[in-house]
């Protein structure tokens, strides 16, 4: 498959009063057209500017992308002007937040705020947008779509809110969603009509997906590959299959292990992973994992690990041969 | 486990009138918890989960009195906190604590740390200044936070540690029952499990009853003996942990459980999920007979008219569903 989407080295570097936060800090991912890659870690790991780099909406001061190459479809949106950015986003990229009111505009109604995309990048008229808004907010299950085309997203519940923000960003088919934690805060059932739903379109649109996550689980059952990000770097990436068998970062197998399963009972054993993760702030050359890993060699003080290929499609940031050291 | 109930709910209600208008007319009510019964034992856990809204925190506040009970009894160590007033009522209160879940919104930003752990202890009046600088030390200890910690503020704490913070205000007084709040929601994966740990070791290690309140099923199933699942005010179903998982009989809970994704792709391409249509609806109008009904893939006529009862259909295992 021709890859839809390469990001090399890509470095997303916040220049405060305080000094220099390396949020993202070398990050290289691919995407084949309709892939979908899970992007997992916690707070503060630079999955989501990871992802703001990748559309160009890093607030610029204090954030700078100071390397790397972002080429969608082989053109790199780095040198684009804005103006032609514009014209990526929404038709060829479409984004969905965790937080759809913060992102909605509280006094546009649904319908205005998803025809204004559509005749901006499709260049239809007012009223084959409508047709089109009212076919889409159908598509994504909204109830009554004809009805929402005029509702205020104060007047949506969550969920609803969420399937609003879908229909936005697929408006254009676009070749690749990112979806940044898109499930986050809803409920549980709804979270699964959700990734039910992204499933489907993605089916029906081919489109690749990025879902950016802290939870191992929902993207399980949703992405053919995952990306482990820690400290401003991708630390595993794997077919998810392979990552969640035989993971090899320490990191990996740490949020692995630290993670109640549903299907596991009261007995099973949660292992924490100890300390706190990094301040990223003027990091040194080691190992960001270092303080918190039980596997640590001399190497890792001196030198923080590139990925290195371990199989099949399977990349590992790591000095230490984990498996060989457990055995 | 003794088979004498440290708590025991009966017919808990907590409604909060709806007014209007200049008059404050009464127009309605929400029925945030309406109709809870449940008992909890010496050192057990009950995992109450249930989505948002569904009333879980409103019935926690209400057992702790910080919500005025509309209708019901809260019977703690064989009293009627309904009843009791005053002095009586706090010192019952001192042996049950709740920790939050917002450990950002839970601490007093103008505290230092040292203090809100010792603050219970003013409050109830529990030893001399010295023997509570004492506590406040051991305490920090218990939980695992350097005593260093004691004079910072909780801004300067991660997210972590604050919970850590919470936790040892909370066994401050020496309380036998604890009611945590999603005590770990707010938190990342790797830090949760800390915390959840830490639930656990301090479980064992003062005897204590939890009511551990959570959405997070796979982290109830973790720590909880006995689960009650919560809809719309009302427990659904209530049973052990692995008997929920494995024989659950109410449409809800199968529900619930079949949308908790598990880590594990090959376990998630063998499971059947069933979705659930539609939201949650309202509690100041719950639909007539079963709340569930509107969303509910096996309703039948009597649903819609009657409103079904928690019924014991097997050992332990509680399930309020017409279909049993």
């Amino acid at each position: 498959m021709p890859k839809l989407l390469e990001v090399n080295g890509l470095k997303t570097w916040f220049f405060t009063r305080n000094g220099v936060v390396k949020a993202v800090d070398g990050v290289s991912i691919s995407l084949s057209e309709g892939e979908a890659l899970g992007l997992v870690g916690e707070s503060g790991c630079g999955k989501s500017v990871s992802a703001m780099s990748i559309m160009r909406l890093i607030p610029q001061p204090p954030g700078r992308i100071v390397h790397g190459q972002v080429l969608l479809e082989g053109k790199d949106l780095l040198s684009l002007s804005e103006d032609q950015m514009r014209e990526v986003r929404g038709n060829k990229i479409g984004v969905v937040f965790q937080d759809p009111l913060t992102f909605l505009n509280p006094v546009l109604t649904i319908g205005r705020q998803i025809s204004e995309a559509i005749e901006l990048h499709m260049g239809m008229s007012g009223q084959q947008a409508r047709v089109r808004v009212v076919e889409l907010l159908d598509k994504v299950g909204l109830p009554s779509p004809g009805q929402r085309f005029g509702s205020y997203p104060h007047q949506l519940s969550g969920g609803m809110r969420q399937r609003a923000m879908i229909a936005m960003a697929i408006s254009c088919n676009p070749r690749l969603l990112i979806a940044d934690e898109p499930t986050t805060a809803l409920d549980v059932t709804i979270q699964a009509q959700i990734v039910n739903l992204v499933k489907d379109i993605r089916r029906e649109l081919g489109m690749a997906v990025i879902w950016i996550t802290h939870d191992l689980g929902v993207v399980a059952g949703l992405c053919e590959r995952v990306a482990v990000m820690y400290a401003g770097r991708i630390v595993e990436e794997a077919p998810a299959r392979d990552l969640y068998k035989n993971p090899h970062h320490p990191y990996t197998i740490g949020l692995l292990r630290s993670t109640p399963r549903i299907d596991k009972g009261r007995t099973a054993e949660l292992v924490p992973i100890n300390g706190m993760p990094p301040n990223l702030l003027d990091p040194g050359p080691e190992c960001q994992f270092l303080a918190r890993c039980t596997f640590v060699g001399d190497r890792c003080r001196q030198e923080a690990p590139d990925l290195r290929v371990i199989g099949e499609g399977h990349r590992v940031a790591c000095w230490v041969n984990v498996r060989e050291s457990q055995t | 486990m003794s088979d004498v109930p440290l708590l025991e709910v009966k017919g808990l209600k907590v409604h909060f009138p709806v007014t209007q208008g200049l008059l404050q007319r009464s127009t309605g009510s929400i029925k945030a918890v309406d109709g809870l019964d449940l008992f909890i034992s010496q050192g057990e856990t009950v995992g109450l989960v249930g989505e948002s809204g569904c009333g879980k925190t409103t019935a926690a506040r209400a057992i702790i009195r910080l919500e005025r009970l509309t209708a019901g009894q809260v019977i703690f160590d064989g009293e009627d906190l309904g009843r009791l007033k005053g002095e009586r009522l706090r010192r019952i209160r001192r042996k049950i604590q709740m920790v939050f879940q917002d450990p950002y919104a839970s601490l007093d930003p103008r505290m230092k740390v040292g203090a809100i752990v010792e603050e219970p202890l003013r409050v109830h009046g529990l030893g001399t200044a010295p023997e509570r600088k004492r506590r406040v030390e051991e305490l920090f200890e218990v939980v695992g936070l350097n005593s260093y910690f004691a004079g910072r503020y909780p801004h300067e704490l991660s997210g972590g540690q604050r919970q850590r913070v919470g936790i040892a205000r909370a066994l401050a007084p020496n309380p036998s029952l604890v009611l945590c709040d999603e005590p770990t929601s707010a938190l990342d994966v790797s830090i949760r499990a800390q915390i959840i740990n830490l639930l656990e070791e301090l479980q064992e290690r003062f005897r204590l009853t939890y009511l551990f309140i959570a959405h997070d099923l796979a982290v109830v199933r973790h720590i909880s003996d006995r689960i009650a699942v919560m809809y719309l005010g009302k427990i659904v179903e209530l049973a052990r942990g692995d008997l929920l998982y494995e024989c659950s009989r109410h449409p809800y809970t199968r529900a619930l459980l079949s949308a908790v994704p598990v880590p594990d792709p090959e376990v998630e391409a063998r499971r059947e999920r069933v979705v659930l249509s539609g939201d949650v609806p309202t509690p100041d109008n719950p639909p007539p007979g079963c709340h569930f009904h509107t969303r509910c893939a096996t309703v039948m006529e009597i649903c819609r008219e009657e409103e079904p009862h928690l019924v014991e259909v097997a050992p332990h295992h509680w399930v309020a569903c017409h279909r049993n």
